[in-house]
């Protein structure tokens, strides 16, 4: 790595990347005044507008090799704040960027003021925070300094607790308000952990800080603190209790946005936290700690998902395993493995984000089709609406680990840096995850197949069923990733840096 | 013992405090109150941060002191978020309770908590 001055010049490409905060917070605030109707046109016309500027970050990434940097207002920090994009932040942001809209469109049905009707709540409410979601996220996967990352992340909450709750109904108030009491006991350690590293080094720039860092006492604490509040925002077990009465009660379209990308934006940070600020520290004994509650989830996760009789519990349960996944990247951070394991990680975030967002919408159409999301009810559904099954079991594949998918392509990254680095007990709980989850899918799947004739209320919609499909396909292309894409993921990963010096 | 330590170990006091009403009850209205208790001590924590002058040897560094305002004016809108709909839920249910297993009641059959 160079001398800290140059890592915080502006580079070209910069300018870009204010924008993609930028773009849905002004369409948020312009829905926000305008009304429903209006608002539905704003965030449906400016979410391609953020998928180009996405694009376009990520296009800078790639050719510059480098991460992207901007410095905002032109203050330097430690006084100012810098906004960078590595690999990483690109592809989450291009993820984020595909996943909004399809969720978007599919909100349409749900959420449309049809002309001549007079505008409601629920579909005002709805756009301007599908929106605010998603400014929250890009600045999640941009920001360059702790306490504007504690901003954005109090954003994502604020966004994302009231889309649990759009019915008002007393069930999903009280999974919101879980939810919200779980994220702001989160925030609250976050915060204070920050208090503690700015204590102790007079900063809070990432980049700064992975300089100043060393292995003492406070930075324990902080480490601590600030794990500990993003694990409860994550959703890791044994901090993962609200998770499923929010994601399973929320409408179809909000559960795809929060399973699929919000529990991610917090994850995020861990790794920036471990990867970036921490990545001076001997990080085997916290990383096997997180790697070992990354398991438990796994299990208990897929134990509990296979118990429940409802569709959108049960995905909302494969979540929580899911989640657990991604932790296990941790321990395997540092060896010549390090590359791989980062790389599966990051696959699993994106793979679990379209597969999980597919199944959501999937489910989303089975309970309107039919009345019920009773898996037990189930009999026969696929034969009526194939293409939306076909959408479930295809996000399915990424669960399990089958190929082709691009969970396939995680898990097999995972396992393999597991066993190189002689680490094979997460290899076997990835082994028993994939097993467990090909158990509730075949609960839910198989009685879906069968030849019973099932009450429908009414068909699936054609242009939501697509939407599902869609997701879900992406979730397997994923599956066929060219090695230049694993390559576009390690820029600006640290340890890559360090390796090659 | 100086001010800053006397300080530093009220906020810690005022965190612990906060975080056992957070875990031990389950009305949703103590446990906001809770929850700005252990604010309080995270920005007291803060304040000495400020005080320490870590930054540039200042007497005294205004960054801690921008970010406890920041956190205050997030803290307000967390608290009047949790408040509203801790209110919805008692409209509806007549109980407002985060615990799962309490099963949800008509109005007026639980007011216990208000």
């Amino acid at each position: 790595m160079s001398d800290g001055g140059s890592v915080i010049a502006e580079t070209a490409g910069g300018s870009l990347l204010p924008l993609a905060v930028l773009v849905p917070a002004a369409g948020m605030l312009i829905s926000f005044l305008l009304g429903g109707r209006r608002a539905e046109r704003i965030a449906l016309g400016l979410m391609p507008v953020q998928f180009g500027v996405s694009m376009a970050i990520a296009g800078f990434v790639w050719r510059s090799g480098e991460p992207l940097v901007y410095v905002l207002g032109g203050y330097l920090p430690p006084l100012g704040i810098a906004l960078r994009a590595d690999g990483f932040s690109a592809v989450m942001l291009v993820t984020a960027s595909l996943i909004m809209p399809a969720a978007g469109l599919y909100a349409r049905a749900n959420f449309a003021t049809p002309p001549g009707a007079t505008e409601r709540r629920g579909p005002l409410v709805v756009w301007a925070l599908m929106q605010a979601v998603q400014a929250a996220l890009s600045l999640i996967f941009l920001g360059g300094d702790l306490f504007n990352l504690y901003v954005a992340l109090e954003l994502l909450t604020f966004a994302a607790v009231p889309l649990v709750c759009l019915d008002g109904s007393p069930e999903t108030l009280a999974a919101a308000l879980r939810y919200l009491m779980f994220a702001l006991f989160g925030a609250l350690f976050y915060l204070l952990g920050a208090a503690l590293l700015y204590g102790a080094y007079g900063t809070l720039d990432i980049v700064l800080l992975s300089q100043r860092v060393r292995a003492e006492p406070a930075v324990w604490v902080a480490a601590g603190l600030m794990t500990a509040g993003l694990l409860a925002k994550t959703a890791l077990f044994p901090l993962h209790l609200w998770l499923p009465p929010a994601h399973a009660n929320a409408p179809a379209a909000a559960s795809a946005v929060l399973s699929g990308l919000v529990v991610k934006g917090s994850f995020f940070l861990i790794v920036r936290l471990w990867f970036n600020v921490l990545q001076s520290l001997p990080t085997a004994v916290p990383g096997t700690v997180l790697a070992a509650l990354g398991s438990a989830a796994i299990l208990a996760g897929s134990a509990l998902a296979l118990r429940q009789e409802r569709l959108k519990l049960m995905i909302a349960y494969s979540t929580v395993a899911q989640i657990g996944y991604l932790f296990l990247m941790f321990p395997l951070a540092s060896g010549p493995w390090a590359p791989e394991a980062f790389s599966g990680g990051v696959m699993q975030t994106i793979s679990h984000a379209f597969g999980k967002a597919a199944m959501f919408l999937s489910a989303g159409l089975i309970a309107e089709s039919l009345g019920h999301d009773q898996i037990a009810g189930l009999g026969g559904a696929g034969r009526a609406m194939p293409v939306t099954f076909l959408a479930l079991g295809l996000g399915g594949l990424s669960l399990m680990g089958l190929p082709p998918s691009g969970g396939f392509a995680a898990k097999w990254l995972l396992m393999k840096a597991s066993i190189e680095a002689g680490q094979w007990v997460w290899a076997l709980v990835m082994l028993g995850g994939g097993l467990l989850a090909g158990g509730y899918l075949y609960r839910a799947l198989a009685p879906a197949l069968s030849g019973e004739r099932p009450i429908m209320k009414r068909a699936p919609k054609r242009g939501s069923e697509v939407v599902a499909l869609a997701l879900a396909l992406a979730a397997v292309v994923l599956a066929f990733a060219p090695p230049a894409f694993f390559a576009f993921l390690q820029i600006g990963r640290p340890a890559a840096s360090v390796a090659l010096r | 013992m100086t001010s800053a330590t006397l300080a530093g170990l009220v906020g810690a006091a005022l965190v612990g405090l906060g975080l056992y009403g957070v875990i031990v009850d389950p009305q949703p209205l103590r446990k906001i109150l809770a929850f700005n208790l252990i604010g309080s001590g995270v920005f007291l924590v803060f304040g000495i941060v400020a005080r320490k002058g870590a930054a540039a040897g200042l007497q005294s560094d205004p960054v801690p002191q921008a970010m406890v305002i920041t956190g205050i004016v997030v803290a307000f809108a967390a608290s009047a978020l949790a408040v509203a709909l801790t209110l919805r839920l008692f409209e509806q249910t007549g109980r407002a309770t985060v615990r799962p297993d309490v099963e949800a009641k008509a109005p007026g059959a639980g007011a216990d908590s208000e």
